[in-house]
């Protein structure tokens, strides 16, 4: 991790001394380039906004998609096949496209860019979302639904109480990932125009003409937000771990 | 008083069960009167474990009747919830929920399912883990107990729903051999207080001792069934008799 940041240092400073960068765009010790890192540094707010109202919506509907997915009537595991494999088949990209200008004509709504986003970016992981619940579901013990039984829990209590509790520890690595990925794919959101980190950085370099600087923020932007983002994964991964003292 | 003390609390006739192509139970019938302590034994695929299980609906029976305490089961949902609050079970592998600390296994039932409070759930628990001898496990967590001690618990975490029938799947064979005892002395002592009790094992002493009536089970039948005394000395059926012979020899 350490050797990692130190390459990663040199690779950029390196080229800095041969002239070919110019650094000067996002220098916080100018005027110019202060404005410029803040521009950029705004979109953050979009980012996160964005991708935690998506991934909130997606965990809920992936969660009530997965449980057709997992009764034994073969027209609700039909439902839950249907919508994953439909879902799961169109790009987010194409997704966020129609639902910012097909949607509108088509139910006849107005929809903002935010919303555009989150309601695409939600509808496309919750696909995903719905196969790591059934995952996760599936792996846990009959016998964990017997014993509910027999204590007489209803359904919806055996799934609250007993089995989901299990079957979230085990899918939070996999929740995980969707979440960082959730966080990656919210930059396709600029194209219609949601002020989130692609989109700042693709405006500055319109009025800067310096990819190569503002890129290289960009990157690393996403780089730090992911980085704490799997840091704080883990820790909740931890705390769920110890109070079941393993 | 004879007469209440006779009456079949669990009336099953005729009744057979599939497993695809399988008859896992053919033509099963079996009457077991309240309070009275039954033991099933018979080789491993004869159909014993199923045969519990259809009593509180974890199977579904194919043909024929299960009557308990005068509700005949079928697939309304009235008749499955009454079967649930009158019979408990404790099954082989415990199924204690691992991530729930000992009394919360207990309270869940009575809080979600009875409508209890907290306080007198978590009353009701205690009451039945120092039945059970182990109130200082309260606060721990199933992984950090002895599998006896499980076993324990998942028959404390059935009385607390206070059923009038108990139903046990071989709850000592996943035990190791020194833990097999503390079970067992706690079933006995369950029996003791006149709980109607099924119970699907293979310990032999505890059946003498405990038991009111034998029934030996192959293929899917009951072969033989009798009182404990005319069950051991003198078996009617070769098959019961060999099988007796094998687990009686070590």
């Amino acid at each position: 991790m350490k050797k990692a940041a130190i390459w990663l240092a040199l690779i950029l400073v390196l080229p800095g001394c041969s002239g070919s960068w110019g650094w000067y765009v996002v220098n916080p010790y100018t005027s110019t380039g202060l404005t410029n890192l803040r521009f950029l540094a705004d979109g953050l707010y979009y980012t996160i906004l964005l991708s935690f109202s998506a991934i909130a919506i997606s965990v809920v509907v992936g969660l009530l998609i997965a449980l057709p997915g997992l009764s034994a009537n073969r027209k609700l595991r039909g439902i839950n096949r249907t919508y994953v494999e439909v879902v799961r088949a169109v790009p987010i990209l194409v997704l966020i496209l129609w639902v910012y200008y097909g949607l509108p004509q088509m139910a006849n709504i107005s929809i903002s860019v935010f919303w555009a986003g989150v309601v695409a970016l939600a509808l496309s992981d919750s696909a995903f979302e719905a196969e790591i619940f059934r995952a996760g579901i599936q792996s846990i013990n009959r016998g964990q639904y017997e014993a509910a039984r027999s204590v007489s829990l209803s359904y919806p209590d055996t799934m609250r109480f007993v089995i989901l509790p299990q079957a979230i520890r085990r899918i939070l690595p996999a929740l995980g990932n969707q979440l960082v990925y959730m966080l990656k794919m919210s930059s396709l959101v600029s194209v219609i125009g949601m002020q989130e980190l692609t989109r700042r950085a693709n405006e500055l370099v319109v009025t800067e003409y310096r990819p190569l600087e503002v890129y290289t923020v960009l990157v690393l932007e996403y780089l730090a937000l992911i980085l704490v983002v799997s840091a704080a994964v883990r820790w909740v991964e931890r705390r769920m771990r110890t109070d079941e003292r393993f | 008083m004879v007469a209440s003390e006779t009456r079949p609390i669990i009336q099953i006739d005729q009744v057979s069960k599939y497993f695809g192509d399988f008859q896992a139970l053919k033509d099963v019938s079996l009457e077991v009167a309240l309070g009275e302590r039954v033991v099933i034994c018979g080789p491993s695929g004869s159909g014993k474990s199923t045969l519990i299980r259809c009593i509180n609906q974890l199977e579904k029976h194919e043909s024929g009747t299960i009557v308990v305490d005068d509700v005949e089961l079928d697939d309304s949902k009235q008749s499955l919830n009454s079967i649930r609050a009158k019979v408990g079970m404790v099954f082989q592998q415990f199924n204690l929920f691992p991530h729930l600390t000992v009394i919360e296994n207990l309270t869940l039932g009575p809080i979600r399912a009875r409508k209890m409070s907290k306080t007198e759930a978590g009353e009701i628990a205690m009451r039945y883990l120092e039945r059970v001898k182990i109130p200082e496990q309260a606060s721990k967590y199933p992984r950090q107990l002895s599998g006896g001690q499980q076993q324990r618990v998942a028959i404390a975490r059935s009385l607390c729903m206070e059923p009038s029938i108990m139903l046990f799947d071989e709850p000592t064979s996943a035990l190791d051999p020194e833990m097999i005892n503390e079970v067992l002395e706690t079933m006995a002592e369950l029996a003791t207080s006149g709980m109607t009790m099924i119970c699907v094992t293979h310990e032999m002493g505890f059946a003498r001792r405990v038991a009111d009536k034998m029934v030996f089970m192959d293929h899917g039948e009951i072969v033989e069934m009798a009182r404990p005394d005319r069950f051991f000395e003198a078996p009617e059926s070769e098959r019961c008799r060999e099988f007796l012979e094998k687990i009686l020899q070590h």
